[in-house]
C-alpha cells in the first residue's frame, strides 16, 4: 500500500488553494466572463472561405463595414474556417443572415456559412439564468444527498471541495478569456458530479476507518484513508482524461472549450477530494463519536 | 457470493445481446421487420436549422379590446342602460356610469353567470377585472383572460407556421409550443433556412381597399407606400375583402402581359364582396395590401363577379410561389419574431459526426489499453464489461429513440472514462482484502460487498447533475445529460453482471494461483 504523508502538506495547499480561489475571485469580479452569444445575445458565424488568401482582417474589415456592433474574427481550427461573432442580432429581419452573405461574398469571395447563431436578448438573458440555476440547483441536490448520506462535518466538506473546483474552473476561464456557453453549463455540472464522486469515495472510506479504529487522531486518519484509495483516485482519473483529452485533441473545434473545463475541473476535483474535503473533517475535528452519535439515533 | 444461477446468466447474456442488436442496427443499412429504430442525430449532427419564435401579441390584445368596446355598448344598449365615454387607454376600457344604473352595471360585469364578463370554473376568474371607482368603471383583462387570449392566438399561430413549412415541404419539420407565446421550429436537414425564415417573418394579412379620391371619406383614410417603390397613396379605410375569403392562390402567367401573378379563388362570400365593390368602383383603382404595404394598384375596368382574380406587381416566379403559398396558408394572428436561431450546415455536421466517432474510438481504445496494462486479465474483463456497456448504451438510446448530439457524443466518450472507475474500486477493495484473507473466493466476495455503497453514492451524484441538466438544460445539453445519465445505469449493469459473472468465473477457475490480481 502507499503511505505518502497527504496531511503534512494540508496547510501548504490550503494556502494554496485559498490564493487560487481569491486570485479567480478577483478576475471573476474585475474582469468577468467572456459570455458566448447563449449568454451575451447576439450573433456567431462559423464560416469557411474559398479563398486561402482571405486573412483575419480582411474578414474583420468586411465585417466592420456592415455596422453591426462589436466584430470579433477568430480562425476556428482549419486554415480556412473563422468565427466571427457581433452584438447585433435582428429578430424583425428574416433576412438579416442572407444580406450579410451577400456583403461578404462580393466584398471577398465565396463563402460558406457552416453555422449561424442568433440570439436575441431576451432569450440569453433566460439562458443564463437557467444556468445559473442549474448550477445552484445541482449544488443543492448534491448537498442534500450527501446530508442524507453522511453527517453535516462531511457535508461541508465536500461542497467546500466542490465551490474550489468551480470557482477556479471559471477563474481559469476569466483569466484567458475563455468563451462561456451552454456547454461549458454541462461541463460545470459535470464537475460538480465527478469531484462530489471523488470526495465521497475518500470520504467513504475515512467513515469506515472510523468505526474500525476509535485510537487514532482524524489527522492520521484522513491521510489512511487518502492512502488506501490512492491507487484508485489515480486510476479513474487517468481514464477520465485520456477519454477527455481525446475529445479536446479529436473531438473538433466546438467541443474543445468544452473538455477543457472538464480537464481542468477533473484535476481540481482530484485534487480538492485530497486537500479541501479531508483538512476540512480534521478541523472540525470529527471523531468516532461523530459518526456514532448518529447512528444510535 | 460468487455463485450465479443459471437462469441470471442466461437472462443477463440474452439481455446484452438484444440491446447489442439495437445497437448494431444503427449501422445496417437493411431494412429491419422486426426492429427499425434509429437513434435520431440533433441538428448539430445532421444540419438544420433551430428557430424559436415569439409572437408579438400587442395589436391582437389592442384588436381584440376594441371589438370588446363594440360588444359592450350593444350589450348594455340591449339592457336599456346607458354609458358614456367609453374609451381605451392603454390595455384599460373605462367608461362611466348613471348613478341609478351603477349596481346593476356592477352586477352584470362581476356576476358569474355573467354573458358579458365570462367566468372561468377552473381558473376561478373572470375574463375581465373589474375595477369601479366613482361610476367609472375600468376593465382589465384578468391575468387568465390573458393566458386563454394568448394561448388561443398561439394554437392559431402555431397551425399556420406548421402549414406554411409544411407546403416548403422539408423533411420532418418539429413545431412546438412552448410557453404560451413561443413556438420552436425544427427543420432537419435543410441547409438554407432562408426562405423559411422569411415566409414565417410575414404576417399575411391580405386586404384590398380602394385608393381613395377625396380624403374625406366616411370610414377614413389611411396613408401607404408601395411594396416596390417609394410612391404612397391614400386609401380608404374600408376593407372591401380580406385574405379570409380566399380559397385558392397560386402562381400563373398572365398570357396577355406575359408576366407572373398570382390568382386567387374566393369563397361564396367573398365572391359576392368582390362582385358588389367592383360593379360599383369601376374606373377606380383597388389597392393590393400585405402587410400594411400596397402590393399593386390596378383600375377596375369592369365588375370582378366570377370569385376569382390576379394579383400583379413585378413578381419573380420564386416570390410569386411565396406569395400564393403564403395568402394559401393564411394569415398570422399577429407578427412572429425570430428571437433564436441556430443554423448547422450540413457538411459541418458532418465534421462533427467524425471527430466524435474518431474521438470515441481514441479516447476508447487508450483506457482500454491502460486498463490492460493496469490489471491485465481483470483489465480483459473490465474492457469487456466496458465494451458491453457502450453496446448498451447505444442500444437503449436506440430503444427510446434518444436524440444524438455532439456534446452528447462527449458523454459517451465521458461515460467510457468514469465507467471503469466502479470496477477499479472493486479491484482495488480486492487487492485490499487478499491481504488478510488468503481464500480469494471469500476475499472477491468481500471486495464487491464492501465497495457497493461506494460505487452506490459516487454514481448517484453524478445521476443527480445529469437529472438536473436535463431538465435545464436545452437542445445539445440535454443530449449530453441523456448519454451521461443512461451511460451510469448501463454501466451499473456492466459492473455488476458482465464483469462480476467473469470475475467469479475466472477466480473459480484460477483459484489456486498464487496472485490473481
Amino acid at each position: 500500500m502507499n503511505n505518502i504523508s497527504f496531511n503534512k502538506f494540508y496547510r501548504k495547499f490550503n494556502i494554496l488553494s485559498l490564493i487560487l480561489i481569491i486570485t479567480s475571485l478577483i478576475f471573476l469580479i474585475i474582469k468577468g466572463l467572456n459570455y458566448g452569444v447563449d449568454f451575451k445575445g447576439g450573433t456567431l458565424i462559423e464560416l469557411r472561405t474559398n479563398d486561402k488568401t482571405n486573412n483575419i482582417t480582411m474578414i474583420r474589415d468586411s465585417f466592420n463595414q456592415m455596422n453591426l456592433g462589436d466584430v470579433s474574427v477568430k480562425k476556428f481550427g482549419n486554415e480556412t474556417d473563422f468565427i466571427v461573432k457581433f452584438e447585433k442580432q435582428n429578430s424583425n429581419d428574416p433576412e438579416f443572415i442572407k444580406n450579410i452573405q451577400n456583403k461578404l461574398s462580393s466584398s471577398i469571395g465565396d463563402v460558406d456559412f457552416r453555422r449561424v447563431e442568433n440570439v436575441g436578448p431576451k432569450v440569453s438573458s433566460e439562458l443564463l439564468k437557467s444556468g445559473i440555476i442549474a448550477i445552484s440547483l445541482s449544488l443543492a441536490a448534491m448537498l442534500l444527498y450527501i446530508w442524507i448520506r453522511f453527517e453535516w462535518q462531511f457535508s461541508l466538506g465536500a461542497i467546500l471541495a466542490i465551490f474550489h473546483d468551480v470557482i477556479i474552473t471559471l477563474g481559469i476561464f476569466s483569466i484567458f478569456s475563455l468563451e462561456i456557453n451552454l456547454s461549458i453549463v454541462a461541463a460545470v455540472l459535470t464537475i460538480v458530479g465527478y469531484s462530489m464522486n471523488d470526495t465521497v469515495v475518500i470520504f467513504d472510506r475515512v467513515r469506515e476507518n472510523l468505526r474500525k479504529y476509535s485510537d487514532i487522531k482524524i489527522y492520521e486518519l484522513t491521510n489512511i484513508s487518502i492512502n488506501e484509495t490512492l491507487s484508485r483516485t489515480i486510476i479513474t482519473s487517468v481514464t477520465t482524461l485520456l477519454a477527455l483529452l481525446s475529445i479536446y485533441l479529436f473531438g473538433g473545434e466546438i467541443l474543445k472549450g468544452f473538455s477543457l473545463a472538464m480537464i481542468l475541473g477533473v484535476i481540481f476535483g482530484t485534487y480538492s477530494s485530497i486537500y479541501i474535503a479531508n483538512p476540512i473533517l480534521v478541523v472540525l475535528n470529527v471523531s468516532q463519536r461523530t459518526i456514532v452519535k448518529k447512528e444510535k439515533d | 457470493m460468487l455463485y450465479f444461477s443459471k437462469l441470471r446468466i442466461i437472462s443477463v447474456i440474452i439481455f446484452t445481446i438484444i440491446f447489442s442488436y439495437f445497437a448494431l442496427s444503427n449501422f445496417t443499412k437493411l431494412d429491419d421487420r422486426f426492429f427499425s429504430k434509429n437513434i435520431n442525430l440533433g441538428l448539430d449532427l445532421q444540419g438544420g436549422s433551430y428557430l424559436l419564435l415569439e409572437i408579438d401579441n400587442r395589436p391582437v390584445i389592442t384588436q381584440r379590446l376594441q371589438a370588446k368596446i363594440i360588444e359592450l355598448k350593444r350589450y348594455f344598449k340591449e339592457k336599456e342602460i346607458s354609458l358614456k365615454n367609453f374609451s381605451l387607454n392603454g390595455d384599460t376600457i373605462t367608461f362611466e356610469t348613471q348613478e341609478q344604473d351603477l349596481e346593476q352595471v356592477s352586477k352584470l360585469l362581476n356576476d358569474k353567470e355573467s354573458d358579458i364578463n365570462q367566468y372561468y370554473q377552473s381558473y376561478k376568474s373572470h375574463e375581465f377585472d373589474v375595477i369601479e371607482n366613482n361610476n367609472l368603471f375600468n376593465l382589465n383583462y384578468s391575468r387568465y383572460g390573458l393566458v386563454l387570449l394568448k394561448n388561443a392566438s398561439l394554437d392559431q399561430a402555431i397551425e399556420i407556421v406548421r402549414r406554411r413549412v409544411d407546403e416548403v415541404g422539408t423533411n420532418e419539420p418539429n413545431i412546438l409550443k412552448r410557453g404560451n407565446d413561443r413556438i420552436l421550429v425544427e427543420l432537419p436537414g435543410l441547409d438554407d433556412p432562408n426562405r423559411i425564415k422569411s415566409l414565417l417573418g410575414k404576417t399575411a394579412n391580405l386586404t384590398f381597399q380602394f385608393i381613395s379620391q377625396n380624403s374625406e371619406e366616411s370610414f377614413g383614410t389611411e396613408k401607404l407606400s408601395f411594396e416596390d417603390d417609394d410612391r404612397e397613396a391614400i386609401v380608404s379605410k374600408r376593407i372591401i375583402l380580406s385574405g379570409d375569403n380566399l380559397v385558392d392562390a397560386k402562381p400563373t402567367m398572365n398570357s396577355q402581359t406575359n408576366e407572373t401573378v398570382v390568382s386567387f379563388s374566393l369563397d361564396r362570400v367573398g365572391a359576392k364582396k368582390f362582385g358588389k365593390a367592383t360593379s360599383t368602383g369601376v374606373g377606380k383603382q383597388l389597392a393590393i395590401i400585405l402587410d400594411g404595404k400596397i402590393i399593386s394598384a390596378p383600375t377596375v375596368r369592369e365588375p370582378i363577379v366570377g370569385g376569382s382574380g390576379q394579383i400583379s406587381g413585378n413578381f419573380t416566379f420564386q416570390s410569386a410561389t411565396d406569395l400564393a403559398l403564403l395568402l394559401r396558408s393564411g394569415a398570422l394572428p399577429a407578427p412572429l419574431n425570430i428571437i433564436e436561431e441556430r443554423t448547422v450546415g450540413p457538411d459541418l455536421g458532418q465534421d462533427s459526426i467524425d471527430a466524435g466517432i474518431l474521438s470515441l474510438i481514441i479516447g476508447f481504445l487508450l483506457v482500454i489499453i491502460f486498463m490492460i496494462y493496469k490489471y491485465r486479465a481483470f483489465g480483459l474483463i473490465a474492457n469487456l464489461a466496458l465494451i458491453t456497456n457502450l453496446f448498451l448504451l447505444i442500444g437503449i438510446l436506440t430503444l427510446f429513440e434518444a436524440t444524438l448530439t455532439l456534446p452528447g457524443i462527449a458523454g459517451i466518450i465521458l461515460t467510457v472514462g468514469m465507467a471503469v472507475d466502479a470496477n477499479v474500486l472493486i479491484f482495488e477493495r480486492i487487492k485490499e482484502e487478499t491481504k488478510s484473507e488468503k481464500n480469494p473466493i471469500i476475499a472477491f466476495d468481500a471486495g464487491y460487498t464492501k465497495s457497493r455503497t461506494t460505487i452506490l453514492d459516487a454514481n448517484i451524484t453524478t445521476l443527480i447533475a445529469a437529472f438536473i441538466l436535463f431538465f435545464m438544460g436545452s437542445g445539445p445539453v440535454k443530449g449530453f445529460s441523456v448519454t451521461l445519465g443512461v451511460g451510469i445505469l448501463t454501466t451499473l449493469f456492466s459492473v455488476y453482471f458482465i464483469a462480476r459473472l467473469l470475475t467469479s468465473l475466472y477466480v473459480v477457475k484460477n483459484k489456486e494461483k498464487e496472485q490473481l490480481l
